[in-house]
């Protein structure tokens, strides 16, 4: 019961992969891969978590380092910075896509393209 | 209905393997051993010398003074990641603007004016200013830094778009960048030259929970804040009109 956090997480994994393979709409995909990120973020920070530690900061309330992991916590940050990088330029990719095929359903995509050629 | 069925196989695989495999292998939540771990050394500040308590207002000269951890490992020990990551929003920010810029019919996203909205902006915009400079400048002493400090300054600037269909995001934003991004590699210049580290903390580190500590922590976050807040007010300008 204690690992219910990584249950969450891997559940917002398999959502995501679920979107990804059932959504035709290219949108939905990237919103899918969005929330793989969120899950993967959620698994990592649950790694460094130790039982009654406060957050990494020297504070008046914690002067002495009694503390969870810091390194997951960082590298998150890192993570989540890209992810809205991808997330952007993702977006204005199917902007494109939409402007130039009017629709961000593959198979319609590929209809569109043979009558165009 | 065949995708459905599809997907549902994919991702019961997938979790079968990650709970399956994956869980018993993994610490129990809450049972990670810090002792054992890296982390262990840069909380008390000594991966280079022995092993030292460190306390709040009291210890100096460590060798890094910034209270929050998570930072020093941002903008101190890890600070090549943080500048790859940059890069990284960089590259992201000039292709957004780029693809933006090609697409064929210019079009701009008008919203409803509302008075309302416009001038409770005029009102909140220079608070929400001013908590996102706050957020970068404690950034190694509070929960923060810079890099939400940007995203809550590019956010004051989306509630500037939001209620006013004339505002533009000047190129002024892009030199910001460019100098700020600039800056951060002469840091780490500077650190070459003065302590042959490529972003080494070359200044004194004072001591912790200071706001004048943690040696070059504090100018790295505030470069990354204006660099941060720069680039992603010019993605949302571009991604609403191009």
């Amino acid at each position: 019961m204690s690992n219910i956090i990584y249950y969450v997480s891997f559940i917002l994994l398999g959502i995501g992969i679920y979107g990804i393979v059932s959504q035709k709409n290219l949108f939905k995909q990237l919103i899918s891969l969005s929330i793989i990120d969120t899950a993967v973020n959620i698994f990592i920070v649950a790694l460094g978590y130790v039982q009654g530690g406060e957050a990494p900061i020297y504070s008046a309330i914690t002067p002495v380092a009694n503390f969870v992991d810091p390194l997951p916590q960082a590298l998150v940050l890192t993570a989540i910075v890209i992810g809205v990088g991808t997330l952007a330029l993702g977006s204005i990719l199917l902007i494109h896509i939409d402007e130039k095929y009017g629709s961000l359903d593959p198979d319609e995509i590929r209809d569109t393209r043979e009558v165009v050629e | 209905m065949m995708r459905r069925v599809w997907a549902i196989l994919v991702a019961g695989v997938f979790l079968y393997f990650l709970i399956a495999q994956f869980l018993p292998i993994i610490p129990d939540f809450g049972n990670a051993d810090m002792f054992l771990r890296v982390s262990f050394d840069i909380i008390s500040k000594s991966t280079t010398s022995n092993y030292n308590v460190v306390e709040f207002k009291k210890s100096k000269d460590l060798e890094d003074g910034s209270a929050n951890v998570v930072t020093s490992i941002v903008a101190n020990y890890r600070a090549f990641d943080t500048l790859g990551e940059v890069t990284v929003l960089f590259c992201a920010a000039i292709g957004v603007g780029i693809l933006a810029s090609v697409l064929k019919p210019k079009r701009k996203i008008e919203f409803e004016e509302h008075r309302v909205l416009r001038i409770s902006t005029g009102i909140i915009f220079p608070l929400i200013l001013l908590f996102g400079v706050y957020i970068f400048i404690h950034g190694h002493l509070s929960p923060g830094g810079g890099f939400p400090g940007g995203t809550t300054i590019a956010l004051g600037v989306l509630l500037l778009m939001l209620s006013n269909n004339e505002f533009k995001v000047t190129p002024v934003a892009k030199h910001i960048e460019q100098v700020a991004g600039a800056g951060y590699v002469v840091i780490g210049l500077m650190g070459l030259a003065i302590g042959g580290v490529f972003l080494m903390n070359f200044l004194p580190t004072g001591v912790v929970g200071n706001l004048f500590s943690g040696g070059v922590v504090p100018i790295v976050y505030i470069l990354i804040g204006f660099k941060v807040g720069a680039e992603l007010s010019s993605v949302v300008s571009d991604l609403r009109e191009g």
